[in-house]
């Protein structure tokens, strides 16, 4: 009886603890997010702030050719990132998984460091290797690969180098973490029923490393849309991602209402791509997130 | 058969030293002599000199330092509260509170940047520390949210039961049994916050105000501007700063506790 008592007096003040995550959530973060939706369909004020009127206009906007192109391009940049993340990133982490256990926790750190350190340091020393007459231009010229400097700073490459080069550790992470649980028992009873290499590969490998795959191109392409800063230190701002383009509307243009508008537009995206995830893996959290 | 196993161990080895590549750059060039990154003029450490002379550096660093502390420090208590209740509670609402909450980090940093910038100048709140604590506080707190949850999780409830048994009461038993046994939890979460808010670049870009400058911040805008090995020693300086943080907390966060 008392201890019936005790646990129905514990479940009335249980909403104590839960109250401030509560609050917190549903005041700075559901909030904003409505009223981003909100202002998305707000017009732009002649000269400065928003005016509540209703329209559609801002989202008919996107679909003008400057804004559409932007758009396109940049998911082209994403998808690209990702492929090649995939590409060397895969190797990486199906190798990783296969080292001594030992050698994994201290591969494992290694990846991890440059994951925390300041992405904005780790750009900045892609500035120094890539600039005119740099150290990647001096190497080149060194061993007469080329005679002049390339001029890889401020150009697309040096974009896509960067996107990689920042998002490479959730693509290793996501591939080792699934690769390690693999059973290779059907990999060697694959080869030893007269399955090549390549077969075993294709047939057994990837599909059982699919969950890892995938969550490695969601944990990639979601962010790399929004990498305004990589674009600016890398592309000279030549090179317009979605992310700049929200960001420009909001400092330079100052139209909020559109600004929402593409956010919105991203958000919607990103939500469909997490759901396609859940769909096919029906895994609820993403493999290697943490 | 030599050559296929040792293969892997070329391809791991060459990615890692490009990974490392860019760093090792900076924090050599952060001992260079000349001004220009394109020469080697020899070693020197002036430039770090030059880093704790620099007011306008020294400003920037201790608003990091203030904005890391109190957004880590509310998230502490945010989530650690919040994870402890939502272990027990059966609200139909958990699942997509839990969901929401953990957004921050879920979608493009810039959506969070650009919701908050709106979103705060609707409430007309003065940008600057307020602004950028709420902010941080956000992508913060599921950090250690996640992290002590995963840790009650695995907990004995035996010992709290016992606790109760004994006449302890709600309070008593949580501050007796669950706190030391999920502190660990806590601590680790709690400085993986401070490092993500001290490297924070694209949230606080937005929800700054104009007087108001992070480290990330400073180094941003001299990236655009101009460069001089002053932000090698800085950067190198804060590498260092993090990679003691991201020790910590794994060292903390694996330690078991009885």
């Amino acid at each position: 009886m008392e201890k019936k008592e005790k646990k129905k007096k514990s479940k009335s003040k249980l909403w104590m603890t839960v109250a401030p995550l509560y609050i917190f959530t549903i005041l700075f973060v559901v909030g904003p997010l409505i009223y981003m939706l909100n202002l998305s369909f707000m017009t732009r004020a002649e000269v400065w702030g928003v005016v509540k009127k209703f329209t559609f206009d801002n989202y008919l906007k996107i679909f003008e050719p400057v804004y559409l192109d932007t758009f396109i391009e940049s998911l082209k940049l994403s998808l690209a990132t990702t492929l090649i993340t995939l590409v060397v990133g895969y190797p990486f982490g199906y190798f990783m998984a296969k080292l001594s256990a030992k050698w994994k926790k201290i591969m494992m750190l290694l990846v991890v460091v440059p994951f925390w350190t300041n992405a904005l340091i780790r750009m900045y020393g892609w500035i120094i290797i890539f600039r005119s007459n740099g150290l990647l231009d001096k190497a080149l010229i060194g061993i007469g690969m080329t005679e002049k400097p390339l001029k890889l700073l401020y150009s697309y490459p040096a974009v896509l180098v960067g996107m990689v080069y920042s998002l490479l550790p959730f693509m290793i992470l996501a591939i080792y973490s699934v690769a390690e649980k693999m059973d290779w028992s059907y990999i060697e009873a694959a080869r030893d029923l007269g399955a090549s290499r390549l077969q075993a590969f294709l047939t057994i490998t990837v599909k059982l490393t699919l969950p890892g795959i995938l969550s490695g191109v969601v944990l990639v392409f979601i962010p790399s849309m929004g990498l305004f800063f990589i674009s600016d230190i890398l592309g000279g701002g030549k090179i317009m991602l979605v992310g700049n383009l929200i960001r420009d509307q909001l400092f330079t243009t100052r139209d909020w209402p559109f600004a929402a508008a593409l956010s919105v537009v991203l958000m919607i995206l990103t939500s469909l791509i997490i759901m396609l995830y859940r769909k096919i893996t029906h895994v609820r959290d993403l493999e290697g997130i943490l | 058969m030599k050559n296929k196993t040792r293969l892997p161990h070329l391809y791991l080895a060459l990615l890692m030293i490009i990974m490392y590549l860019p760093i090792v750059v900076v924090i050599i060039y952060s001992f260079n002599v000349s001004k220009q990154s394109t020469i080697w003029g020899g070693w020197t450490i002036n430039w770090y000199k030059e880093v704790f002379r620099d007011s306008s550096l020294i400003e920037a660093l201790k608003n990091s330092l203030v904005l890391g502390l109190l957004s880590c420090s509310i998230a502490g208590l945010i989530g650690t509260i919040g994870a402890v209740g939502m272990v027990k509670a059966t609200y139909k609402s958990k699942g997509l509170v839990e969901y929401i909450s953990t957004l921050p980090i879920m979608i493009p940093e810039i959506i969070l940047g650009m919701v908050f910038m709106v979103f705060f100048s609707l409430l007309r709140l003065p940008f600057g520390m307020i602004t950028l604590v709420i902010g941080h506080a956000s992508f913060c707190i599921p950090y250690v949210f996640m992290m002590v949850k995963a840790r009650l999780v695995g907990i004995d409830k035996s010992y709290i039961e016992a606790a109760k048994d004994l006449g302890a009461t709600e309070v008593r038993a949580f501050l007796d049994i669950t706190l030391p046994l999920i502190s660990p939890a806590i601590v680790s979460g709690m400085l993986l916050a401070f490092a993500m808010s001290l490297d924070d670049v694209v949230i606080s870009i937005f929800v700054t105000g104009a007087k108001t400058n992070t480290l990330p911040i400073k180094i941003y805008t001299q990236l655009k501007t101009g460069i001089t090995p002053k932000i090698n020693a800085l950067s190198t300086l804060m590498l260092l700063g993090t990679l003691i943080l991201v020790i910590l907390s794994n060292v903390i966060g694996k330690r078991k506790r009885v």
